[in-house]
């Protein structure tokens, strides 16, 4: 038999709990993700998390991670941050309120290019934490005015019929973006 | 109520090579998975898709005392058994991961959290806070002082107690290798009973979170060290022979 060394094993995931702002909701400016010379659209993210009984998760940590307006992640060596300051640096993080929100102020990503060539729909990554989940999860936010959704290579590996539940909506001067953990509409969540 | 059990054999885990190295979402001895646990099956993203590129996780830089949670307030030092809390980051390749922020959170040495929400009536202490930060050297370590934790009471089912423990925020090389997890010590006899680690059926896999005393670190006259060394998913590429 062929000799496979190996390899060591990730440890186990446990919960954030209920008191996690202790250690990691302790930096309000993490919600702002741009500087006042970082180019791109603004825009104001809302995101509400509710569990399977449709109530608000009013304990649950979101961190996103994003490209810039160009379509470029501000973290690749071989990437000229076109941010004279360079406040953007792609990632953000915020704690939900009683009722489930968190809001987010950062810029439009521009669409980016897959290492395989394709080309990869303006969005956001997600990443969720909370009392009650063992692992975190992962989604994506797209955003509904996109005519590009169609062709996105992610979004055609969700069944049809719940792609919605990746897809931001426009409500005045923000994006509302519910994220529903189980049950009816439960959104997508992604194994990376 | 929908029988939690019944719910059991419908929740889909992870890629199912990792299944038992990691707990499952629903787990409904913990209560809390009940209704926060997704039912659909996660759907798998290939690694081309899935923005792998290093986060600039934007930390502020680290003060001088947020490695040692026994001077963050002037005027005094914490009650409380003083531990010094140490180890290794490596990915599943046992590469050391240097420059990776570790962010934590704990107890008091009575086993209450400065958290407006915890009404456990044991005494806060003035001169404990209860976080701290640092980030792994070139060759992957860290090392924290602080007070041991006290064990907690929870409402999870009756007369629940949490074993001593100290709460760990980890970022690896990508979004895919982010850790939130736990660490315990050695001989707590409140783990057999804990769901958060009964959540993970298999001994061997429960001792990855179970720190270890050691003599080395040991400070004579002063504090007591434990161990706790990290492994982090690798990349995408790394074989999932074997993972339990
Ligand atoms: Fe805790």
């Amino acid at each position: 038999m062929r000799a496979v060394r190996k390899p060591l094993i990730a440890i186990p995931s446990q919960t954030v709990g209920p008191y996690l702002h202790i250690g990691l909701d302790t930096e309000p400016l993490h919600g702002r993700m741009y500087g006042p010379e970082t180019p791109g659209e603004r825009l104001v993210l809302r995101i509400r998390v509710t569990d399977g009984a449709g109530n608000p998760v009013p304990d649950a940590l979101i961190e996103l991670w994003q490209a810039d307006a160009a379509g470029e992640y501000v973290g690749r060596p071989d990437h000229d941050n076109p941010d004279p300051g360079h406040s953007f640096r792609g990632w953000g993080r915020r704690a939900t309120n009683d009722d489930g929100w968190c809001e987010f102020e950062t810029i439009r990503p521009g669409a980016t290019t897959a290492p395989d060539g394709r080309r990869l729909s303006s969005h956001i990554s997600v990443c969720l934490f909370a009392r009650g989940l063992l692992r975190h999860l992962f989604t994506r936010i797209y955003f509904e005015d996109d005519p590009t959704l169609a062709d996105d290579p992610v979004l055609a590996l969700v069944p049809e019929d719940r792609r919605a539940t990746l897809v931001a909506r426009r409500d005045g001067d923000a994006w509302i973006f519910p994220l529903r953990l189980q049950g009816a509409g439960e959104t997508v969540f992604f194994d990376l | 109520m929908e029988d939690p059990q019944r719910k059991a054999r419908t929740v889909s885990d992870r890629d199912p090579n990792l299944a038992g190295s990691q707990p499952p979402l629903l787990y409904p001895p913990y209560q809390s998975t009940v209704l926060r646990a997704p039912e659909r099956p996660l759907i798998h993203l290939p690694s081309d898709y899935s923005d792998l590129t290093q986060p600039v996780y934007g930390h502020l830089p680290i003060g001088a005392t947020d490695n040692d949670l026994t001077r963050q307030c002037p005027g005094g030092e914490p009650q409380g058994e003083r531990i010094i809390v140490a180890g290794r980051v490596v990915d599943e390749d046992g590469r050391p991961q240097p420059n990776v922020l570790i962010e934590i959170w704990q107890a008091n040495a009575a086993g209450r959290y400065r958290h407006v929400n915890d009404n456990h009536p044991a005494p806060l202490d003035p001169y404990f806070l209860g976080a701290g930060r640092v980030v792994t050297d070139s060759e992957g370590r860290y090392q924290f002082t602080t007070i041991k934790p006290g064990a907690y009471p929870w409402r999870n089912h009756p007369n629940a107690w949490r074993p001593a423990h100290i709460h760990f925020s980890i970022f690896g090389r990508s979004f895919q290798t982010r850790l939130v997890t736990q660490m315990y010590f050695p001989g707590d006899p409140l783990m057999a009973f804990d769901p958060m680690l009964t959540s993970l059926p298999d001994e061997k896999v429960r001792q990855r979170l179970v720190s270890r005393l050691d003599m080395n670190l040991t400070q004579p006259e002063w504090a007591l060290g434990y161990i706790f060394d990290i492994v982090l998913r690798g990349d995408s590429a790394t074989p999932f022979e074997e993972r339990v």
